[in-house]
């Protein structure tokens, strides 16, 4: 059972990442990725690891939505209405993509993968966990800090009005000068 | 304590939430047009499913029929990890990840409605929607965490025991506050409706007829459902209570959420989305980080 849902999510997570270079809608190029997003996580869940799988659904769909409105907003003929491609420097990037697989599929079969008798923990997802970053915790969060600092700088960098757009030269306005009122009146 | 119901469970499921829905939906009309409409959504129904389609020029029908369904279906899979009384489908170990999930899909099912008819009110109904849902889901999330945070656990039996002594509620009244505004924001109903709302001609809804309309507002509805039913878990103690019987009390509380949710949507103007959002980040998300902070004190305690 497992394996049967493992191959047809593996078939589906791939025949839909090629229809996103297929597709000629920006619309359906980005939601073709979704679905392979999605098929994907459904393998990570027959690995019991169902905090992760699940965050994977959760985190994709979220993320591509946002991209949609990003990609329809910069890219090409957005609606679709005309032919478009997805595709750029066609041969060069087949000659990558071909040549990545060849490697991993290669890693996978040739890797003398450990194998174990015991049976699987409670929680597969805190053993991977550890696993992956039980003796890095520190380095983690002070990664965590500063990833989060440099969202919040680029976001202050590339804001269109700042406080003394909103407030006045010397900040000295009681009430922001807005083009749009928000919610508080502040 | 919760115990897992056979297959057919996930087969009956869907019809618990339908009649729910349609009660509330029936009150819904009551409030706006009196006691004659109660039969209002049933006449609805019945007409909406002999409507012919209207069709769009170019529509991309597989998106827009494809996000109609996917509203649908979420607004049931959502609904999985909700016990009723001690009865539950599925006791998922991560059944408050699952849940959110399940409610984040309307994200992209409200675009791809909005977006599929090929129509400009359509569209603006669909980037509303994302808006909104910037602007509601962090909020929704922390009070959603801070449920989790009192019991230790992402379980909804875990989250359910241990308001054995004490509904959360009472301890975490703001993340219930926060819970019950976010529901109406992610089905989209008044005062959170912009998606939808005249100004544009209906948003989202506005090139959608027949049964496409049908299985969205159905959607729509059973969201709000499910929305309404998974804050007895939560915070109301599920199926606890003297007296009466576990799922009848399930049954009672979820009434009684529902019931308010739809009451208060007939209250109040259409909030715009940049009004929202400033109250969202700037009010919400330090109140429920504060709510969250509190209880994790008081769990540490």
């Amino acid at each position: 059972m497992a394996q049967v849902l493992f191959w047809l999510c593996a078939i589906a997570a791939v025949v839909t990442g090629i229809a996103v270079f297929r597709v000629d809608s920006m619309a359906r190029a980005t939601f073709a990725l979704l679905a392979s997003f999605i098929f994907t996580a459904v393998t990570v869940l027959l690995l019991d690891l169902a905090y992760l799988g699940v965050l994977v659904i959760l985190m994709m769909i979220m993320e591509m939505v946002i991209m949609a409105v990003f990609m329809i907003m910069f890219m090409m003929n957005p609606a679709g209405l005309m032919p478009m491609t997805m595709v750029h420097n066609q041969k060069g990037s087949l000659a990558i993509a071909v040549g990545t697989f060849v490697v991993l599929a290669t890693g996978v079969l040739l890797v003398p993968w450990p194998g174990s008798d015991r049976a699987r923990p409670d929680d597969p997802t805190m053993q991977l966990g550890e696993a992956l970053m039980g003796s890095k915790m520190l380095v983690m969060i002070v990664l965590g800090l500063a990833l989060f600092a440099t969202m919040v700088a680029t976001v202050v960098l590339a804001t269109h009005r700042g406080r003394y757009d909103r407030y006045g030269d010397r900040l000295d306005r009681k009430r922001p000068d807005d083009p749009v009122p928000g919610g508080i009146g502040r | 304590m919760l115990e897992v119901t056979p297959w057919w469970g996930a087969l009956l499921l869907p019809v618990v939430l339908a009649l729910f829905a349609i009660a509330a939906a029936s009150f819904d009309s009551v409030l706006a047009t009196g006691r004659g409409a109660v039969a209002e959504p049933l006449r609805a129904t019945a007409g909406l499913l002999v409507q012919q389609r209207r069709r769009t020029l170019a529509a991309d029908s597989l998106l827009w029929r494809g996000g109609a369904v996917a509203l649908l279906v979420a607004g049931i899979m959502a609904a999985l990890v909700i016990p009723l009384g001690s009865w539950v489908v599925s006791d998922f170990s991560v059944g408050v990840v699952w849940f959110n999930t399940m409610e984040v899909v309307a994200w992209a099912a409200v675009w791809l409605v909005g977006w599929g008819a090929n129509s400009a009110f359509g569209l603006i109904g669909g980037y509303r929607f994302i808006a909104q849902g910037l602007a509601y889901e962090l909020p929704h999330m922390f009070a959603l965490i801070t449920a989790a945070l009192g019991a230790g656990s992402l379980r909804v039996a875990d989250i359910v025991a241990a308001q054995h002594d004490l509904w959360f509620v009472v301890w975490m009244p703001v993340a219930f506050a926060v819970y019950l505004m976010s529901v109406l924001g992610m089905a989209f109903f008044r005062p959170f409706d912009h998606a939808v709302s005249g100004d544009a001609a209906g948003g989202v809804l506005a090139e959608l007829s027949g049964v496409d309309r049908l299985v969205f507002v159905a959607g729509r509805w059973l969201l709000l459902t499910s929305g309404a039913a998974m804050a007895v878990p939560l915070f109301l103690g599920g199926g606890q209570g003297p007296l009466l019987p576990g799922w009848l009390w399930s049954v009672l509380k979820t009434a009684a959420v529902l019931g308010f949710l739809v009451w208060v949507s007939r209250r109040g103007p259409t909030v715009r989305m940049e009004r929202f959002h400033e109250i969202a980040w700037i009010v919400l998300i330090p109140a429920t980080l504060v709510q969250a902070l509190v209880v994790s004190i008081v769990v540490i305690w």
